[in-house]
């Protein structure tokens, strides 16, 4: 097969859903800088500037550029805060009669995203399914090679169709979405790169030896011999580290060193895999509890704009708390039954 | 005793957001911390250069994590779509269509909602719904608007909790859904991890035993959402 031809974008892979990102970022920060209305609009446009930059260019300023730039971006939203543009809007009023005018055809323009997220991972699905191989473009693998981010490159697809369909369709001015977005973008604030954030502070944790040191902690007093100690110590210490970390993916690799494979499958011969399976979900009935995962609790309250969005307890995990502790009990019980039997 | 010191960067994050610090600040502190302990628990001397040289270190660790977790803020891009649509009213048309529904209740949206959400995660379209993606333009409104139908003009406090209920029902469904399909970013850090410690786990295996959690979820969280419209009528007797 021949190379592709050198102005087309050799794979579409994540990096072209980085770019769109960081395109739209760069174009925030410039709406930014010409909103008079917001007292604080030089913050605001160096704030989504260097989103921008992480975004565009993160490959190539090094982990020490990046690493700056998270201190940037935090001392501003720190010391300074961020303002709030306030691009003009349709009023109350207004939305009333424009959505009796367009009628169900808006479910149809905001349908259009998981449609196309649907039918394009489900293409590439298929060939793992049926072990074929996987769908190739000019020679790369189509939507780039690794299969976890390929669903999010779809999301990021069917965003740009939808938007483009939609723009065809209700013929706003040009800059008209983009100032909309910023009015939503404008309303998050720093709470956007949030969870980005936190998911850096695990790896930093990781890198410092907490892990080690939590796991050093818990396994000095366990009941060796006695298996439902142990298996409620291994799941119910999953779904702590969740709540200190934010994240399962982060607690899983350093509980099961510390507890499930020496006690669980060493010692009590449980089922390695059982174990593996139920450790994980036990997680993530702390991610139900905890506003250190940013993106799962934190980003809907400020979305839905709940007034305690920032209490540590805000209404979102407030809701999720009882089945998260009804589902840590059931995930006990299903691994104390299940791993010793099969 | 000395390495449990990196713990302290540990608290340092819950004091910070006790005290109801800059989230943003907090994190980055707390990580520039933990960082420079964990070289001092490590035998790193108490000399300035040594110091500087953990903190440079851990701006390191830091500023290559941040990179490569680009694709949690991916989802923004959304919002110029969702800005758009509701300025034309998209929110309006979805109360509207839970007008036309005579028998939609606030616990019923939630459970088919739950329902379908769970479904596809489970055949790894997690991406297809979500917070911004669904919950904020389609489902928070109809929820809003079926209890609005219910109960006439309800207080804020109630229209809040609805909302949250309805970013809740997002998460749980996801999060007990997703661990089914076998090519999850969860079930092959799962495998990656166990072949560390020498076990084989496939990943069918290890999706096959997420089934009868995510039975247990949509048990435990669907009698939940058919006890929430008798709770919403309790807190509006209270209420008024």
């Amino acid at each position: 097969m021949s190379p592709p031809p050198d102005f087309l974008p050799k794979t579409l892979d994540i990096h072209v859903a980085y770019d769109v990102a960081g395109a739209l970022f760069a174009l925030w920060a410039v709406l930014s800088l010409f909103d008079t209305t917001n007292r604080k609009r030089v913050l605001n446009a160096l704030f989504w500037a260097l989103v921008a930059v992480s975004f565009i260019a993160g490959d190539l300023i090094g982990d020490l550029g990046n690493g700056i730039l998270v201190i940037v971006l935090a001392a501003i939203a720190g010391f300074f805060g961020l303002g709030l543009g306030k691009p003009q809007t349709t009023t109350l009023e207004e939305r009333q009669a424009r959505s009796q005018k367009h009628g169900d055809w808006l479910f149809g323009a905001a349908l259009i995203v998981p449609a196309i997220t649907f039918v394009l991972s489900v293409t590439l699905l298929l060939p793992g399914f049926l072990h074929t191989a996987p769908l190739m473009v000019f020679g790369q693998p189509f939507l780039g090679d690794q299969p976890n981010l390929r669903t999010v490159v779809s999301l990021v697809i069917g965003i740009v169709i939808a938007l483009a369909i939609s723009m065809l369709w209700l013929k706003p001015a040009p800059l008209t979405p983009f100032q909309e977005g910023r009015r939503l973008v404008d309303s998050i604030g720093w709470a956007a790169i949030l969870p980005q954030a936190l998911a850096s502070l695990g790896a930093v944790f990781l890198a410092g030896g907490v892990g080690k040191a939590v796991s050093d902690l818990t396994s000095s007093w366990i009941p060796q011999d006695n298996a439902f100690a142990v298996v409620a110590i291994y799941t119910c210490g999953m779904a702590l580290f969740t709540i200190v970390m934010g994240n399962a993916f982060a607690a899983f690799p350093i509980m099961t060193a510390a507890i499930g494979m020496p006690l669980i499958v060493g010692r009590l011969h449980g089922d390695p895999v059982i174990m593996a399976s139920l450790g994980m979900l036990s997680g993530y009935s702390g991610t139900l509890m905890t506003p250190m995962a940013a993106n799962f609790n934190v980003v809907p309250a400020v979305l839905l704009e709940l007034p305690d969005r920032n209490a540590i307890l805000n209404g979102v995990i407030r809701a999720q708390i009882p089945t998260g502790a009804m589902m840590l009990v059931a995930n006990t019980a299903l691994l104390y039954f299940l791993v010793f039997r099969f | 005793m000395l390495e449990y010191l990196v713990l302290a960067g540990i608290a340092l994050v819950v004091g910070g957001f006790l005290l109801r610090l800059n989230p943003l600040l907090v994190v980055v502190t707390g990580a520039l911390a933990t960082g420079v302990l964990g070289a001092i628990a490590h035998g790193a001397p108490l000399t300035p250069s040594a110091l500087f040289a953990a903190l440079i270190a851990t701006l390191k660790t830091l500023g290559k994590a941040y990179n490569n977790n680009r694709i949690i803020t991916l989802i923004w891009t959304i919002l110029p779509l969702i800005g758009l649509l509701e300025r034309e009213g998209l929110q309006e048309r979805a109360r509207h269509l839970i007008g036309r529904i005579g028998a939609a209740t606030v616990g019923g949206i939630l459970l088919t909602y739950f329902l379908i959400r769970q479904i596809t995660s489970a055949l790894g379209l997690t991406s297809m719904m979500g917070q911004a993606q669904t919950v904020r333009p389609l489902l928070a409104p109809m929820t809003e608007a079926a209890l609005e139908k219910e109960f006439g003009p309800a207080p804020d406090k109630m229209r809040e909790r609805v909302r949250a209920w309805s970013a809740a029902a997002d998460n749980i469904a996801v999060f007990y859904g997703e661990d089914i399909f076998i090519a999850i970013g969860a079930v092959l850090l799962i495998v990656g991890t166990m072949k560390g410690f020498g076990v084989n786990a496939p990943p069918l295996a290890i999706s096959l035993w997420a089934i009868p959690t995510a039975i247990c979820a949509l048990v435990i969280h669907g009698a939940r959402l058919l006890t929430f419209d008798r709770s919403l009528k309790r807190q509006m007797g209270q209420d008024t």
